[in-house]
Order: C-alpha cells, then structure tokens, then sequence
C-alpha cells in the first residue's frame, strides 16, 4: 500500500481556483475523509489524485514517484463513482471482469479473482445479472467489488453513499469502514456530510473554497477546531456563536460553544426564553432566544422539565469555550 | 467543467485538432451544398439570364425583381404560399393536438392507436398526392363522393373547385403524425400531480386545459409551427402531382420551378430564389413570435 | 385533462374512430390493391367483399420501370444515409467528447442550413449538375440528399452520445481502458440503439424525398418517388395498380418508421421535445 503526497497542487476552472496550493500527506493504509461544503474542491482534488483531470501546479507522488501527468491506469488506483458507474450492458460479472480483461489477463485467472471479490461482497449470487435488475445497495458493492478486483495502491470513493437511502447509508459506512480496515488498502473518501466524516475517517481534511482549513483525527478537529468555520462546519447540532459582550468577557471577537457544555443553570450567564424543544428520546434539544438578541442550543436530558415560552437560563463549561479572533482564527 | 471528454492524458491542445478533424468532413459538405450555391443564385438574379435568348450575361441590378414582382403570377404566389401555410399548419396543429389530447387518456392498445395516426408521416408524397386525388376526391369514384352520396349530398370537385383548398388538406394529412406525436410526448412529460393539484383546487376542466396544459404545450407546438413552415416553403411534389401549377395552386417553389423549367428564365427565377430565402426566414420568425405569444397570454 | 362531460367509452370509441379515419386513406389504398381494376372504380364502393387477387402486385413486380426505380431508391437512400451516418456520428463525437467554445454556435449553424429552402438553391445547383454531367445520376442525388439529413443526423447522434453518463467512460478510463477500447467496448454498446434508430430515420427521410428526386432525375436515376409521380394522369384502369405500387413503395419504410417514432420525434424537432 503507499502514501499518496500532494505538493503545491493548483487547479484552475474558467473563473475560480477549484483547488488551490494544496499540500496534503494521505497516509499509507488509513481511511482519509475530503469533507466540505459544495463547491469547497474536494470532488475536484479527489479527481485530480485519480488522473481524470489535469493537475495545473504541483507534485502528485505515488509512492515516492510523481504522477501529475500521468494517465489514471498507470497511477494504479481504483474509483467508485457517486452514481457507480457500471457498464450497463454488462453482467456483474463482466462489470467486475473488466479492468482485467482489457489488461490482457488470463481467462482464469480472471475469473478466480471474480468469484473471490464477489464473495466478499456477498454478490455470488447475483454475478450473471446485468446492474438494471439490480437494488441501489448491490450497484454500490458492485462499484466497490469493481474496484477491489484490481486490487488498486489505494481506493477513491466520490460520495458514494449519497444516493442511498438513511438507513442502508448507516449499513454501507459500516461496510465500507470494515472492509477497508480488514484489507488494510489506503482510502481516499470524498463527503459533504460530517457526520459521515466523523464516524469513518482516521483522518479527516477539512475543505473550503479550495483550501484546506484543517487535517486531523476526528475528535481532534471536533475539540480543537483551528477557525470559525471548521467549529462550525463540524459538529451536529452546529456550534452556538456568540459575539458582542459574551466575547469580550472572554477576551475574543466570537467564542463558540458546542450544545453539550451548555448546563442548565438558574441565574446562569446566558439567560433565554426557550423556543421550541427537540425530544430525541435519548436526550432533548433546546432551542432558546438568548436576551439582548442570538440564538443557542443545548443538549439536556429528557428528565428536565422544561415547557415553550418559559425563562431559562445557562452556562457554558469555561473548558470547552472556543475563542476566536476577529480574522476567524482560533485564539490558544 | 465537462464530465464526458474523452483524456488522451496528454494536455487538450491535441484534442482541440482531433476534434476539428472529425468535424470538418461534415462542415465542408454542408458548406459546399448548402452555403455556396446561395452566391450564384444571388448573382444569377442580378444579371440577364435566360437560357433561350442568347443574351450576354449583363448586369440589370433589380430589373430581374422588378419583372418579378411585376409578374401577374408572383403575388398569387406568395398568396398562395401564406394561405397554404396557414391551412396546413392549423389543420394539422388542431387535428394533431385533438389526437393527442385523446390517445394521451387511452390506455390498452395505444400501439395500434399511435401506428395508425402516424401512418401518413412515412408515406412518399407523390404517393400521398395521388391516393387522395384519385382514390379518394374524385367526384365520380372516389371514397368522398360515395360518403357524400350517402349523406344525401352531391358530390364535390375538389381540385377543380378547390385546388389549393384540397392539396392543403393532402398535405396537412401528412404532417398530422408529426404535430400529433410531438404534442402527445410533451403531454406524457406534464406533470400528473400539477393537474391533480389544481383538480383539488377546484378548477373545471376548460381551466386546466387553458391555464396549465396549453401554456406547457406552448413550446411543442411553437416548434411545430416553425419545422412545418420550414419544410411547407418548398413544398413540390403535391403540386407536381395534382394540378401541375398554375395561378391558383402555384406557391413559391413552384413558381420558381415553372420559371426555370418551363420559361428557362434564370435571372428572375434566382431572383424568386432570393425572395423564398428571406421569405422562409421572415416567415418561421414571425410564426414562432404569434403562436409563442398568443399562447402564454 | 378531464372530460367530464365526455365517458370514459365514448372517449374511447372517438380516438379510436379518428385513428382510423386518419389511417383511412392509406387502409382504403391498401384495399383498392387488392381489387381489380374495375373493382377499384365500382361504385358504390365495395369494402371488404369483393374478389381479392394479387394480380396487381404481380404486374408491378414484373413491370421492368417499377424494378429499376426500386433499385434506385435502394441505392440512392441507402447510399446517402450510408454517407450520413459516416460524417455525422465522427462529427456528433467530436462534439460530445471534445467540445470546445465553438461546438455550440457549429451545431446551430448546421441546423440553420436546414432552414433553408431547397427551392432557393435549386438553379445553381440545377446548372451545376447539368454542366457536370451530373444530371440523372445517382450520385448526383445522394449528394443533395446527404447535405440535407446531415444537420438531423448530428444533432440526434450528439443528443445520444450525450446521454451516455459521463461517468462511465470514466470509469472505463479508471479501469485502463485505452480511448480504442473505450469506444468499441463501452461506448458503442451503449450508443447502439441510438445509432441504430438514426441511420433508419435518415433512410426514411432519404426514401421519401420528393423535391430533388423529381426535379434532378428523368430515367436513369428516377427513384420510386418519380416513378409514382409518373402516374399524375391515370385514367381509371390504373387505380388497382397505383395502389399495389403504393403500397409496395411505402410499407418498408412505414414498418422502419413505426420502430423509430420516438427517435423521429426527437430528430425532427432537433432534441428539444424529449
């Protein structure tokens, strides 16, 4: 398995820079997360790695040698598509066939390597159909089988659970993480949902407008956001924000605080009027109209007895208050 | 960003020359077929002509407009191509939409339905022309002047009486199909749940039809208009057929056919050339505008 | 849209009744083919009972002017579609795949060519071909005929080669394929419906044409459409005749026609009602 190294990387659109000055070290045999809002380049650097656009700037090192200019079959790596992309006059075999078969290897070989990914997959059964009579889920573990078959330096996955429906979504990130662990293949995973990001990546990069704002482990970036937007942009229900007095007190332009480190407190700092109430089951949600202007959300337990219009009150754990300058930056 | 370009891995600059390559067959055929034959006819219908005279191709500017729009058949002519036009493209607009509204509803055995509508489409006009003529319109024998007998009525001379009333209706029968067929696809693509909704709302079936299924069939039908009107101006064979010309049946195109053909005049004939051109142009913009509008009001 | 007023049967049986008044003409051709001559002027006209013979179709089949035309109506439509097809689907490729700021404006200015009419052409051209040697001759017809169905063959190769996602032959590309193999085992399969309804829309169009076959043709090249157009001034005894040629002219293509309505629909009003 190898690192994939990415130095200086720039690609330019028409009108916009898609990527811009990217320096990024995939590390060998993790599970790496692109994630961002839409439009923030990670579709594009993904892209850009597996050779399906042209890099304008930079080094791309596979394994020590660069391949910014080289075509997508020498860089040896394997893509599953947002829409898997299968050849839809071919049969799941001849899906999973295909890469071999235009390489040149032989029939039987070929075909063990088939039925070896295919039950993995849990597809040997379904290997002579074509992917119309297929279900959302099989495409997709056919995509991956696809993929896997050519037993790639590493796999790049667009999205891939996008179309999938929530609770087969869950499954397939389950799916998708283990088999990546248990073979011990890089992987390259490309989302706009952080939620996805946190629950499967060793390793999330943090995308915007191009540029990447943050790398790090998961709870690393959920703790120790480096700006404004990564705080924001991480973490569900979003970091509450505060400006004006509540800053100053704190020495900062905008301080942030997770739902969670808010507790309920009668004559607590932050006193509200409660909006609507979020029963979760498992814990509630509390939306509240800050006095003076603003808005927060609090995680509380459902045993707190607390009704819509009523005054309420909190404070936020001055451990986990986020400080952040007024260019966005986190302040140490 | 295109998602379907086809990577040599080695920059576009190589793909660009490729690219023109592959286009240029295509392009110079229709350039040397369609585009460079214009410049002789405009040349042609400035100068002195005529294949009988043996004159020497001088120069005469618009003489040759002149003696045609002097010419007692030319504006019969472009009479004659407007009411063509207008017939055809309402009969067979209203008779296609009619048929489409229709089959749209029908469930079992709509193949059948949409063969036989689209039959007169795949049939050779010449053919067409003279099925309707002698099979049908002829006041002795034909099918109309049995069903006609049957009503008690007399028969009626179609293309002495009504020459250019009858090849219209010939025509208008061929292109049914295809006014049919374009409404009756853009019908399956309006949306179910709009009719529904407004169903719920209370609106009576004239409303719907008015207020959301004309302006959605406002587009189809403009391009209806605008492909028949294009292939109407050099209407020919029917013409050829059944009358064979003449003051009342002539349009245009055939016009210029009996010019060049019958009375070898080439100068004027390009110069009625010139006129279709423009004409056709004029024509399909100012169709497209009326129907567009006259729709979405 | 509801008909209240109208049930649900007698809207039925209307569309139904209007279907086959518009097919009558041609089901009343395809009867007069097989009656005989006096038959097919008798009236009252009979409709289904009455002698049937073939001997109509027999005598066209053995009538050495209806063969000929056909040959040239085989070879002139086929020879042009054949023509078509191999300068569109490059050109329809080049613009799919490799698209560049001018594909657009090239696309509308084929189309633009379509709009003109043939008669505003016609003298050069005519002069052309005479001065050539070009008059009556196969060749000569196949070249107008080609420039005119190129525009609908491009625009309806280019919409199909659209429609083959964009992700699949990148996922060929991913998977090693060369641009070769990309084409023959991806792109092809994929796009062969589409070629395949194309070339038969062309070759019904080509078959059908009636402005330049009649006016560049007299007997050597004279296809079925002037063959046909030959018999302007029948008397009565022909009609049995006319109908079994008619008939024998238009039922291969009215089958082709048949298959491809959606791909006409679509060629005709150049993609834009899908």
């Amino acid at each position: 398995m190898s690192a994939i190294v990415l130095e200086g990387v720039s690609k330019r659109f028409a009108d916009h820079a898609a990527s811009d000055q990217i320096d990024l070290v995939i590390p060998d045999g993790k599970f790496t997360v692109l994630v961002g809002p839409s439009g923030c380049g990670k579709t594009t650097l993904l892209r850009l790695i597996a050779g399906l656009e042209d890099v304008d700037e930079g080094r791309l090192l596979i394994d020590g040698v660069d391949m910014a200019h080289t075509a997508p079959v020498a860089r040896g790596l394997a893509m599953v598509f947002q829409s898997y992309a299968l050849y839809p006059h071919m049969s799941v075999r001849g899906n999973l066939g295909f890469a071999l078969m235009v390489k040149g290897t032989p029939k039987a070989e070929i075909a063990q390597r088939v039925e070896r990914v295919a039950k993995m997959l849990d597809l040997d059964k379904l290997l002579d159909r074509k992917p119309a009579a297929l279900s959302g889920g099989q495409r997709q573990r056919v995509a991956i089988g696809r993929a896997l078959v050519r037993e790639p330096k590493a796999f790049l996955f667009d999205e891939p659970l996008s179309n999938l429906d929530a609770s087969l979504r869950t499954q397939m990130r389950f799916e998708i993480r283990r088999l990546q662990q248990e073979l011990g293949i890089t992987a390259v995973y490309v989302t706009h949902d952080q939620g996805e990001a946190m629950t499967m990546a060793d390793n999330i990069v943090v995308l915007r407008a191009g540029r990447i704002e943050q790398v790090g482990a998961p709870l690393e970036v959920y703790r120790r956001p480096v700006n404004r937007f990564v705080a924001g942009f991480i973490g569900s229900p979003q970091m509450n924000f505060l400006n004006g007095r509540h800053a100053e007190r704190y020495g900062a332009a905008t301080i942030g605080i997770r739902p969670e480190h808010l507790a309920v407190a009668a004559g607590g700092a932050l006193p509200c009027v409660v909006r609507t109430i979020e029963h979760l089951g498992s814990e509630a949600l509390i939306h509240a109209e800050l006095g003076g202007g603003g808005k927060l959300i609090a995680r509380v337990s459902e045993n707190l007895q607390v009704a819509v219009g009523q005054d309420i009150a909190f404070n936020a754990d001055p451990e986990c208050v986020h400080r952040f300058g007024a260019d966005g930056n986190v302040i140490p | 960003m295109s998602t379907s370009t086809i990577s040599t891995g080695n920059g576009r600059t190589y793909l660009r020359l490729q690219a023109r390559i592959l286009m240029a067959p295509a392009i110079l055929l229709l350039v040397v077929c369609a585009i460079l034959p214009l410049l002789p006819t405009i040349y042609y219908s400035l100068i002195d002509y005529r294949l009988l005279a043996s004159t020497s191709h001088d120069f005469v500017g618009a003489t040759n407009y002149a003696r045609l729009i002097t010419d007692p058949g030319f504006l019969p002519a472009i009479g004659n191509t407007l009411l063509l036009n207008g017939l055809v493209l309402t009969i067979s607009v209203l008779v296609g939409l009619g048929m489409a509204m229709l089959i749209d509803r029908v469930i079992v055995g709509r193949g059948l339905l949409r063969l036989l509508v689209i039959a007169p489409f795949f049939v050779m006009p010449p053919v067409a022309a003279l099925i309707w003529k002698n099979l049908l319109m002829q006041p002795v024998a034909g099918l109309f002047a049995w069903v006609s007998s049957v009503f008690g009525a007399g028969a009626v001379d179609w293309f002495s009486a009504l020459p250019l009333v009858s090849i219209s209706l010939i025509v208008a029968w061929q292109w049914v199909p295809f006014a049919c067929l374009v409404l009756l696809t853009s019908l399956q693509s309006f949306d179910r749940e709009q009719r529904e909704a407004a169903e719920l709302d209370g609106a009576s079936s004239w409303a719907i039809f008015r207020y959301l299924t004309l302006p959605h069939l406002a587009r189809p039908i403009a391009i209806v208009v605008m492909i028949e009107t294009i292939f109407l101006l050099s209407l020919f064979a029917e013409i050829y057929v059944t009358t064979g010309g003449g003051r009342t049946t002539n349009n245009l195109a055939f016009l210029i056919y009996s010019q060049v053909m019958l009375q070898y005049d080439i100068g004027v004939a390009s110069a009625a050339g010139v006129v279709a051109v423009i004409f056709a142009n004029i024509l399909a913009l100012v169709m497209v505008r009326l129907v567009g509008r006259s729709l979405e009001a | 849209m509801q008909r209240t007023r109208l049930s649900s049967a007698a809207r039925r049986t209307l569309t139904w009744v209007l279907a086959l008044a518009i097919a009558a003409p041609l089901l009343w051709a395809l009867l007069a083919s097989f009656k005989s001559e006096l038959e097919a002027i008798a009236s009252p006209p009979s409709f289904l009972v009455f002698d049937w013979t073939l001997e109509n179709y027999r005598s066209v089949l053995a009538n050495g002017d209806y063969l000929h035309s056909l040959r040239n109506s085989l070879i002139i439509a086929g020879g042009s579609s054949l023509l078509v097809m191999a300068l569109a689907v490059p050109a329809a490729w080049a613009m799919a795949f490799a698209p560049t700021r001018h594909t657009r404006g090239i696309l509308l200015w084929m189309l633009s060519t379509k709009m003109l009419p043939a008669v505003g052409v016609l003298i050069p051209i005519f002069l052309f071909y005479r001065d050539w040697g070009l008059l009556d001759t196969q060749l000569g017809v196949i070249l107008l005929l080609t420039a005119g169905n190129l525009p609908i063959a491009v625009w309806m190769l280019y919409a199909n080669f659209n429609e083959v996602p964009g992700e699949i032959l990148e996922a060929a590309r991913m998977d090693g394929a060369s641009i070769v193999q990309e084409v023959l085992r991806v792109l092809a399969p994929m796009a062969l419906p589409g070629l395949a309804s194309s070339f038969f829309l062309i070759f019904t169009l080509a078959w059908n044409e009636s402005f330049w076959s009649l006016n560049l043709t007299t007997t050597d090249a004279a296809p079925l459409t002037a063959f046909v157009a030959a018999f302007s001034n029948p008397e009565g005894l022909f009609w049995a005749k006319l109908s079994a040629a008619s008939m024998l002219s238009i039922a291969p293509v009215l089958v082709i026609g048949w298959l491809c309505q959606r791909q006409l629909v679509r060629g005709l009003t150049f993609g834009a009602v899908k």
